[in-house]
């Protein structure tokens, strides 16, 4: 299983026709985005400004 | 003067205590009956839970941050509600006893003029065989419902992935306890925190990871699941939590009332009528909630615990209790000033108010089993809650007895979640999301009942980034420290 951890692992843990074979999962780009400190500090502003609007809606 | 007494010292009671002591404070008086000494940012157990963070890290002592502002403190529990006194005295009270070291078990009448119910839930392991007696966890699974309960999680935990590291093979087992749970994003946080965990110790490949829930559909989470915007689309919860669940090669279990549970294994009933039962070396199953069991006593001396409260124990607040079936509900049914319908000085907020009924869809199994979410109450809703009674005693005392009340619908407020995935300052994730209303309008939002403008979710380090910032800004203001006004619920 270690050895597998490269390139499609994530499509590897879709069982045909078990629970999970009718959703999607993230390619190795989508994956890198989510810990890539750049993209994610832009995100951190845009997720704050979005919360932040819901908060002032809710209060 | 005024005295108005805080039931439940947690997330909405000190929420709503401390307001009402900085608004009516110097004028009036704030008293708060909580059991435990210590104050306890519940969100962040998970990460006590897998060793991450300790219980000092999560928890503070009350007293002194009481006694910095003067607000009463008894380290009690409530008993019982006398809303209209009793033979002697027509001023109501509630009956507390003592949990303080040096005086556990003695008891006092506290009078009041105004009461908040802020109990929260009574943590029900005793409702499911094996997982625990009462409120008591049992021998066979761990929680993260407490400090000390994530505590010795933790403890188990680690002696789990020392097994692993020794070549032992291991099943996690992580959900809900019983059908009619609610809190299952607890358990998600908890379940994707060890597996997490279990990368950084380099034994993932040494675990089997299941999760179990009543939920109908994975990413339901109590709410009715949600719609997202992505790339245009709106996207359900489902889809989202599936992907997660398959990209972390954790299977479900979904549809499912944990019926028993013994040493390394739980039964359970799914909502088509299969009964099975799953091995585990290692479980985390959340139990059901339910009243803290308080007692309502009239002038007489007659029960009226039933005039009260729901049969649940929860309080009865301005909501539609008779709905009915699920074809009837509305967004309307869902209460606005959290003030009890009999008695207009008491109110509940947060977990300790009666919802109307359920927010997802309820289910049976073929034999009549109900299983599916009972409705969360997050953190924000209870906080806002609190903050929104407290506004309205303040009126009531300051303005008189016609002011009108402040309203906070959980069907016309909209909430900010963030669910740890794993924790790490460059390699954490979790799922930022919003949701717009909490509770489903279908008349005003028809096809997925909420607001898609308002209502997205992705996973990421910046979701791990607000998790822990939230950590720190929401201790500092439970603490009372510079600026916690400032600070939105
Ligand atoms: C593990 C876990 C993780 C969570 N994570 C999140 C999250 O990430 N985000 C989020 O929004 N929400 C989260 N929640 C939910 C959140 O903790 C609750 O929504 C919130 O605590 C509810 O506030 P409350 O004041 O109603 O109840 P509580 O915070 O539980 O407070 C109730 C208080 O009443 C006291 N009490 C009990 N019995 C009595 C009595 N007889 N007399 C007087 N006092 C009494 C209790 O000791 C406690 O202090 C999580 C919950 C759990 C269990």
């Amino acid at each position: 299983m270690a050895e597998k951890v490269h390139g499609k692992h994530h499509e590897e843990n879709i069982k045909a026709y078990g629970n999970n074979f009718t959703t999607m999962t993230p390619g190795p780009f989508a994956k890198w985005m989510r810990t890539c400190v750049i993209y994610q500090a832009i995100r951190f502003v845009a997720i704050n400004i979005k919360m932040l609007v819901v908060v002032g809606k809710s209060h | 003067m005024a005295r108005v007494v805080v039931l439940g010292g947690g997330v909405s009671g000190h929420t709503a205590a401390t307001f009402l002591q900085d608004w009516i404070g110097s004028n009036h008086e704030v008293v708060v009956v909580t059991p435990n000494s210590k104050w306890n940012w519940i969100p962040s157990n998970i990460w006590v839970g897998v060793g991450q963070m300790t219980k000092e890290d999560v928890t503070f002592d009350l007293a002194p941050v009481y006694e910095k502002v003067g607000i009463i403190y008894h380290q009690a529990k409530a008993l019982g509600i006398h809303p209209e006194g009793d033979k002697k005295s027509d001023k109501p009270y509630v009956v507390v006893e003592s949990t303080k070291e040096g005086s556990v078990g003695e008891t006092e009448n506290i009078e009041y003029d105004y009461l908040i119910n802020a109990t929260g839930p009574k943590l029900n392991f005793g409702a499911t065989p094996g997982l625990g007696e009462g409120t008591n966890l049992g021998e066979h699974t761990v929680s993260v419902c407490t400090a000390d309960h994530a505590e010795h999680a933790s403890h188990e935990l680690h002696k789990m992935i020392e097994a692993m590291k020794a070549g032992e093979r291991k099943k996690f087992l992580i959900g809900t306890g019983h059908g009619m749970c609610t809190c299952q994003g607890a358990a998600f946080e908890y379940i994707f925190n060890i597996e997490h965990e279990l990368r950084k110790a380099g034994v993932r490949d040494m675990a089997d990871m299941k999760w179990i829930s009543n939920e109908s559909f994975l990413g339901d989470f109590g709410v009715g699941g949600l719609h997202m915007k992505s790339m245009g689309f709106a996207v359900s919860s489902k889809i989202f939590a599936e992907s997660l669940f398959t990209e972390r090669n954790v299977d479900w279990i979904i549809g499912a009332h944990v019926n028993k549970v013994e040493s390394g294994k739980a039964h359970y009933e799914l909502l088509d009528g299969t009964k099975g039962e799953e091995e585990f070396d290692f479980s985390m199953l959340i139990p059901p909630f339910a009243g803290v069991g308080l007692k309502a006593i009239a002038k007489d001396g007659k029960d009226i615990t039933d005039t009260l409260f729901a049969p649940n124990g929860f309080l009865k607040v301005d909501a539609n209790y008779g709905a009915g079936a699920y074809e009837n509900w509305k967004a309307s049914d869902w209460p606005s000033t959290y003030q009890n319908p009999t008695y207009s000085n008491i109110f509940a907020c947060g977990i300790a108010f009666a919802p109307p009924h359920p927010i997802s869809k309820p289910m049976k199994s073929p034999a009549g089993t109900p299983i599916g979410p009972t409705p969360p109450r997050t953190g924000m809703p209870s906080g806002i809650m609190g903050k929104t009674v407290a506004h309205s005693i303040t009126d009531l005392i300051t303005k008189g007895a016609d002011a009108p009340l402040h309203k906070a619908s959980m069907a016309e407020m909209g909430a900010a979640c963030v669910a740890s995935a794993g924790k790490g300052l460059f390699n954490g994730t979790a799922a930022a999301m919003t949701i717009y209303p909490v509770v489903p309008d279908f008349e005003k939002y028809p096809g997925t009942g909420r607001d898609t403008d308002y209502t997205f979710g992705e996973i990421g380090l910046a979701g791990h980034w607000i998790k822990h910032i939230l950590h720190h800004l929401f201790m500092h203001k439970a603490q009372l420290r510079m600026g916690w006004t400032l600070i939105p619920e």
